[in-house]
């Protein structure tokens, strides 16, 4: 599904990844975690295309596809979803107006007939009920004024509808209360299939006790320096990460 | 003066009923003293007047029936009044009037009607506060009088249309409306402004003053839409009395010149003022909008929301006037101007001015300028959304709060795809916002 290889990349001329490898296989889940400022999300926003995050080596292909020569959009095309730690707000453009654009260009580029406004509409009201959000969500602006916690459940449900071949997810579950930790497991529970492989960046253990990972990758200094499997996400809550600077 | 200035003046229709030659040699006179504004007036600072350095002459009358074109107008319920080239047209007219509306072309006015109107016109304008004005009344040959009896509530909207067609090279046009609200009246009027035909240059002197009696209320829409060579120099002065209502929403797309100055006047305590207004000039165009609200009587409050796109290498001024005069205690005035640049040549003049002589009042104002946040695009295009669909959906959303706002539907159901299309080149591209 996701192949990388020794990727370097850097924000504003300072290298934040430092040759990353990770290689996540169909239909598998794989958690990363690791230290505040270690290149969690860069990584998410270098695989998404961010303006002014530069790749200055390595590479990294989904679907065989090289990853990083697409734009933006071709990669969510091809599959690519990455559900932000912090979602943008974009006040004058409704949820409903969003999300159809989005599903409509998505589907339009996998040749998989548009989705007429009544079924779209379907859709997004059972995406809604799915994460815990009620209607009226659809008919505000996108994530204007939505609490932390509503605006994690508003990039889950756009998962739902676009379903992307490979999600990352960062940080999804912070912020979260106990009933919606629980609703958007759930959620990804019900997304899970061999051809869907997951990325979850989460800082909690918790979450893994929910999904269960096939492996747990300590992504330390733009590098992953540690994996293995759900034991060790239980080591890390125990010990934190200070005994594997010497690993690194 | 110089020759634009003569020119204007020589320009004017000669027939006019007798009843306005007073107001004419009046203006005439006040006219020949008056010295066109230059870059050095504060006021017309960032606004050149240039493009009205050319010869214009009256419109000879229209043959009735000669088409209109594809002129992109609201299509309202309600009777609807259309100009064009400042011709009254009764084959394009609708007159069927709600009980209680009287709407009287100046030119058909009664001698009753007459001594009204020649008594109430230019009574709003305050003194030295339009330009134009005195051209207007130099050059005035018809007009239109709406007038809402007391305690009458005129639910259909009242839509007057004032077009040019560029049939004719060069010509001047002069319009003049004038509203009077007798007290606790209610009327709801749309003013558009087109252009049929992009070719010929039109110079159009706008006027239009509200007299919002106590406890009235006034919805008022005035739609700018020319586009092309037309320069519209205009302006609506509005005085309010007691408790009265007036709600404004102001629209213009861009043209070679548009300076439109909103004036209100509020005279009554109570009174409330609102204005919503766009302004969407490309290419070149230039608008410029001053608004100037004077806060005269206690317990007043007003609300200006104006936005504005600015493309290409179009320019555009917005200042913002709020008057607080010193016995307008408990006065609460609003002010917020944004806009959005969506090129490096797009240029924006925003200044608000606050004059507060009174110190029990609220008084909150902002002005912003900002171009498309690229981290917002690029959200959009994590999802899929094509980078031109997004920056077409962004745009529109930059000034979606105030079309949704605009209460009367139909007239919604006309802004909303006109809006849209104005930012995309393909209609694909706005399939989403309609
Ligand atoms: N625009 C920027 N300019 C300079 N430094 C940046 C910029 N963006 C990110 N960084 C730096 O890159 C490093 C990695 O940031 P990143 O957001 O990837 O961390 P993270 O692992 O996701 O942390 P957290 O767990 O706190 O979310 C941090 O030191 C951050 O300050
Ligand atoms: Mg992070």
């Amino acid at each position: 599904m996701l192949k990388i290889d020794n990727l370097h990349a850097s924000v504003e001329n300072k290298a934040i990844l430092k040759g990353l490898d990770l290689t996540v296989g169909a239909g598998e889940v794989h958690a990363i975690m690791g230290p505040n400022g270690s290149g969690k999300s860069t990584l998410g926003h270098v695989l998404a295309g961010r303006p002014g995050y530069t790749v200055t080596a390595g590479s990294a292909q989904l679907l065989g596809q090289d990853l990083l020569t697409l734009d933006t959009e071709e990669r969510a095309h091809l599959g690519l979803f990455l559900a932000y730690q912090y979602p943008v707000e974009i006040p004058g453009v409704s949820n409903m107006e969003f999300l159809k654009a989005s599903v409509d260009a998505v589907r339009e580029h996998r040749n998989v007939p548009a989705l007429d406004s009544v079924s779209f509409m379907k859709q997004a009201r059972e995406a809604c009920k799915a994460v815990n959000l009620d209607q009226a969500f659809l008919k505000r602006g996108v994530n204007e004024g939505f609490s932390g916690g509503e605006k994690k459940r508003n990039e889950l449900m756009q998962m739902m509808l676009l379903a992307p071949k490979l999600c990352i997810m960062d940080e999804t579950d912070s912020g979260l209360d106990i009933d919606a930790l629980q609703v958007v497991a759930d959620g990804i529970n019900a997304m899970r299939s061999a051809d869907r492989s997951f990325i979850l960046v989460t800082h909690y253990q918790r979450l893994l006790n929910f999904i269960k990972p096939d492996r747990v990758h300590v992504l330390s200094g733009g590098r992953i320096v540690k994996s293995g499997d759900h034991s060790l996400a239980l080591e890390l809550e125990e010990r934190g990460y200070a005994w594997l600077e010497d690993v690194a | 003066m110089n020759d634009f200035m003569q020119q204007a003046l020589a320009a004017a229709a000669r027939s006019a009923p007798p009843w306005l030659e007073p107001l004419q040699a009046q203006g005439r006179e006040a006219w020949s003293k008056t010295s066109l504004p230059t870059r050095k007036t504060e006021a017309w600072k960032y606004t050149s007047l240039q493009a009205l350095q050319k010869t214009f002459s009256a419109a000879p009358t229209q043959a009735a029936g000669s088409p209109l074109g594809d002129v992109p107008l609201p299509k309202l319920t309600g009777p609807t009044l259309v100009f064009t080239d400042g011709h009254y047209r009764s084959d394009l007219s609708t007159t069927e009037l709600p009980a209680g509306l009287r709407l009287v072309r100046f030119a058909d006015a009664t001698s009753d009607q007459a001594e009204r109107i020649a008594a109430a016109l230019g009574s709003a304008i305050l003194p030295g506060r339009h330009v134009f004005a005195p051209l207007n009344d130099a050059t005035l040959t018809d007009g239109v009088f709406m007038d809402v009896p007391a305690n009458t509530h005129i639910e259909t909207p009242v839509h007057i249309a004032w077009l040019t067609t560029g049939q004719n090279e060069s010509i001047s046009v002069t319009q003049r409306l004038l509203v009077c609200l007798g007290e606790n009246s209610g009327a709801t009027l749309v003013e558009s402004f087109a252009n049929t035909a992009t070719g010929g240059t039109a110079f159009t002197n706008g006027l239009t003053e509200l007299l919002i009696g106590r406890g009235a209320q006034l919805n008022h829409y005035r739609l700018h839409l020319e586009q092309g060579d037309v320069v519209h120099i205009g302006g609506v002065h509005a005085r309010q009395d007691a408790d009265s209502v007036l709600n404004g929403f102001h629209l213009a797309l861009g043209s070679a010149l548009k300076r439109i100055d909103l004036v209100v006047d509020q005279q009554g305590p109570g009174a409330h003022s609102s204005l919503d207004g766009l302004y969407l000039p490309r290419g070149t165009e230039t608008v410029d909008y001053h608004t100037c609200i004077e806060h005269a009587v206690p317990h007043c409050t007003s609300q200006e929301r104006f936005r504005g796109i600015i493309a290409d290498e179009a320019s555009a001024v917005f200042n913002g006037r709020i008057h607080i005069h010193p016995q307008a205690q408990k006065t609460r005035a609003e002010l917020s101007n944004k806009n959005l640049l969506t090129s490096n040549k797009a240029e924006i003049n925003t200044k608000p001015e606050l004059e507060i002589y009174a110190d029990d009042v609220q008084c909150a104002h902002g002005a912003t300028v900002a171009q498309l946040d690229p981290l917002t695009l690029h959200y959009l295009r994590t999802r899929g959304v094509p980078r031109d669909e997004a920056e077409v959906m962004l745009s529109y959303g930059f000034i979606n709060e105030l079309v949704e706002a605009v209460a009367q539907a139909e007239l919604q159901a006309f802004l909303k795809p006109l809006l849209a299309r104005r930012f995309a080149r393909d209609s694909r591209l706005t399939r989403h916002i309609l």
